[in-house]
């Protein structure tokens, strides 16, 4: 049964090879951090109600995380998974390997150019109220790899971040105070303007 | 009975046409381990064919090192293989002293075997758990593995401070000598871990499941993987015995004694035999290696900016993934010129759409499991 | 203890063989010319003696005025090992021959050579690039990029 049949594969490197391009050069400003989109107005006039509040703690004690695991933080991910410093006792053992059941996107390694359309499709397909945690050095700035050419600088050229994590990689008691500072910024959370 | 065989003769005479369809099988997936991308050509559930795309994690690490210092270098080469970052120290910096003509101090060599032995048990702990998860046992052996590794992580810890990308090994030596306690925790781990071994035999061995799944799977036949230039588990797998820690020795392994495992097929099954097998050698070297660490200095006197003369040198070591060599050519100033990495993960993927042609998606994924790969030192 | 072959020493060999192949020898390495890269290769795999039957590594170096390709050659059986360098001048479109129909191990290591470099190779099934996307514009690894 001949490859060339069923499809051509210079075809499809071409498509890939322009959806690169084209999201490169989409990506040149990174994106603000979202507590800052929140309009000066409405911050003052939040009040959590009694449904804010069991929802809040219903989302934070349940994260799953979305699979995105390219590079050396994945590791330490794992490890923190693992049984010695367990992340079960946060309801967070779950990665889920299909966005749509996600709301954690833990973004554990380098980000490449070329990898970035997959990212940023992975992030659309996860369902609101949706966070990410930029995790390590090359998470929130390109790190070690800043001047590479082919290293996006930071994953907030592509999706905004809430919580990031500073590290080369961070060590599991890093990450899981990230964790918990990201849930404490859930409890503030309102359903009235949303996420 | 007459009925039923006529019906099966009849069944017999109908040809369903199939056609054959591309599958995704997508950088970002959980069974491929790190980014990894494969497009496959389906009749049904059997491959018929499978191209690999790489460059995901390209990082341009090649290229970065010409920027940098010849000590400046190794944090990068950490984070290639980053489940065995100091065995890709190591070879770097052999080859650095290779090319500069510096020497080591009895006391850093034995202090570099031990480290690269324990890593060497810490990267197969992750290869042999991923694979067994692959497999189907889901979780528990990678949990249990990654508990052990802990405790190797625990012992770096100890000795530079960090648990995943250690930049501990320097050119003329290493960072730092050991602490105090560096030995008798060494001892304790010593003690221990051929009973976790041979835990993790006993239910799989000889596993019925485990032998239906990898025995017979995706073979690598001697000729082929002497012939894609294979290296390491996956060469030695398919009965090739050799290892560059016997065939071309380097750093003070002439001075140890222990076996060079080797199956006899080239299937997945026996890749994890061979990996089980290396842990329990690599604690034997271990076991001499401590016994015989001499008193004395931990680094040479090597100047700050290190300028070797001009040439090239090509240093390599058995890392537990394969062969990795580094590939240096120098111009007599402070950076590399050329720095070229030989990562035994990518030329060990050569011959993989030859070993899962006929097969099924679910053994596809365990003969990709059974390599070993670290998608860090693949795209480099 | 892998025997690093004299250059000086398979030189006379291989000039006896391909006269007017080699252009320079040492005692660490042996540089021929490109055009008979492909049957030098050939005549160290099969010779009783010399028997390569294993590519370690290609690798390329930029040297301004050419391009220098590295063959790292060992052989299993006797355990010993050589180092081949050939160069090709010219930045445009440099070319040289494909060893992948000797050792297939030489097939994404000559993928590479030609996504970092520019550097094409002859014979090759597949050569397209293999780390960075199909319309990334030039060739990272040569000393003129960026």
């Amino acid at each position: 049964m001949e490859v060339d049949e069923v499809y051509f594969s210079s075809e499809l490197d071409e498509a890939e090879g322009e959806q690169i391009e084209a999201l490169k050069a989409a990506s040149q400003e990174s994106i603000p951090d979202p507590d800052k989109w929140l309009d000066e107005e409405l911050k003052r006039n939040i009040l959590l109600t009694s449904v804010d509040a069991v929802l809040d703690w219903a989302r934070r004690s349940s994260l799953w995380t979305a699979f995105c695991l390219p590079a050396c933080c994945a590791f330490e991910f794992l490890a923190t998974e693992a049984s010695r410093f367990d992340l079960s006792r946060f309801g967070m053992e779950i990665i889920r390997a299909s966005p749509r059941q996600a709301d954690l996107m833990l973004t554990a390694g380098t980000l490449t150019w070329k990898m970035a359309p997959q990212v940023k499709r992975i992030y659309d397909q996860m369902a609101e109220p949706k966070w990410v945690i930029a995790m390590g050095a090359c998470a929130i700035s390109g790190g070690i790899f800043r001047s590479s050419y082919s290293v996006v600088p930071g994953y907030n050229r592509l999706i905004p971040v809430d919580v990031y994590v500073p590290g080369c990689p961070p060590r599991p008691e890093a990450l899981i105070y990230g964790i918990r500072m990201l849930q404490q910024k859930i409890a503030r959370e309102s359903i009235v303007e949303g996420k | 009975m007459v009925g039923k065989s006529k019906a099966m003769e009849a069944a017999k005479e109908i040809v369903i046409k199939t056609e054959p369809f591309v599958v995704n099988f997508g950088p970002a997936h959980p069974s491929t381990h790190g980014v990894f991308r494969m497009r496959m050509t389906l009749d049904g559930e059997v491959i018929v064919d499978m191209e690999p795309v790489f460059g995901y994690l390209h990082r341009g690490i090649e290229k970065l090192a010409e920027e940098r210092t010849y000590t400046g270098c190794i944090p990068l080469t950490d984070r290639m293989d980053y489940l065995a970052s100091m065995s890709n120290n190591f070879a770097y910096v052999l080859a650095v002293e290779k090319l500069a003509g510096i020497p080591v101090p009895e006391r850093a060599e034995y202090i570099r075997v031990i480290m690269a032995e324990l890593q060497r048990i810490a990267s197969h702990l992750i290869a042999v758990g991923a694979f067994l998860n692959d497999c189907g046992a889901f979780m528990t052996p990678f949990v249990y593995m990654l508990r052990e590794r802990e405790k190797i992580l625990d012992l770096f810890d100890m000795v530079c401070g960090q648990r995943l990308t250690y930049n501990y090994m320097r050119v003329g030596g290493v960072s730092q000598d050991i602490p105090d306690e560096f030995i008798p925790a060494l001892k304790k781990f010593l003690k221990e871990m051929p009973g976790w071994i041979n835990e993790y035999e006993r239910l799989l061995k000889e596993n019925e499941i485990l032998l239906a799944r990898a025995k017979g799977v995706g073979i690598l036949s001697r000729e082929l993987a002497i012939n894609i230039s294979a290296s390491g588990p996956v060469l030695r797998g398919s009965g090739v015995k050799w290892d560059i820690r016997r065939a071309d020795p380097y750093s003070i392994y002439d001075r140890f004694d222990f076996d060079i495992p080797t199956g006899t097929v080239g299937d997945c099954y026996d890749r994890y035999r061979v990996r089980i097998e290396e842990m329990r050698q690599s604690l034997r070297i271990l076991r001499q290696a401590m016994k015989g660490l001499p008193p004395g200095e931990a680094r040479s006197d090597v100047p700050h900016l290190i300028r070797p003369p001009v040439g090239e040198a090509y240093a390599r070591i058995e890392a537990p993934k394969g062969e990795l060599g580094f590939y240096l050519v120098s111009d007599n100033s402070i950076a590399p010129y050329r720095f070229h990495v030989r990562a035994p993960a990518l030329i060990n993927l050569t011959a993989l759409s030859d070993m899962m042609r006929g097969w099924k998606i679910a053994d596809a994924i365990i003969i990709f499991g059974s390599i070993d790969i670290c998608m860090g030192e693949v795209d480099r | 203890m892998t025997l690093a072959l004299s250059g000086k020493e398979i030189a006379k060999q291989i000039e006896k063989q391909f006269p007017g192949s080699v252009v320079e020898s040492t005692a660490d390495s042996l540089l021929v010319k490109a055009e008979s890269l492909l049957e030098i290769a050939g005549y160290l795999k099969s010779t009783r003696g010399l028997d390569f039957d294993y590519l370690t590594a290609i690798t390329a170096v930029d040297f301004l005025d050419y391009f220098e390709v590295d063959y790292l050659l060992t052989s299993l059986r006797r355990n010993h090992s050589l180092l081949v360098k050939t160069r090709c001048y010219g930045r445009e479109n440099p070319t040289l021959p494909s060893v992948v129909s000797l050792w297939r191990g030489a097939d994404f290591q000559e993928r590479e050579i030609y996504d970092l470099f520019g550097i094409s190779f002859e014979g090759h099934p597949n050569l397209k690039r293999i780390f960075l996307w199909d319309g990334f514009q030039g060739h990272p690894l040569r000393k003129d990029f960026l």
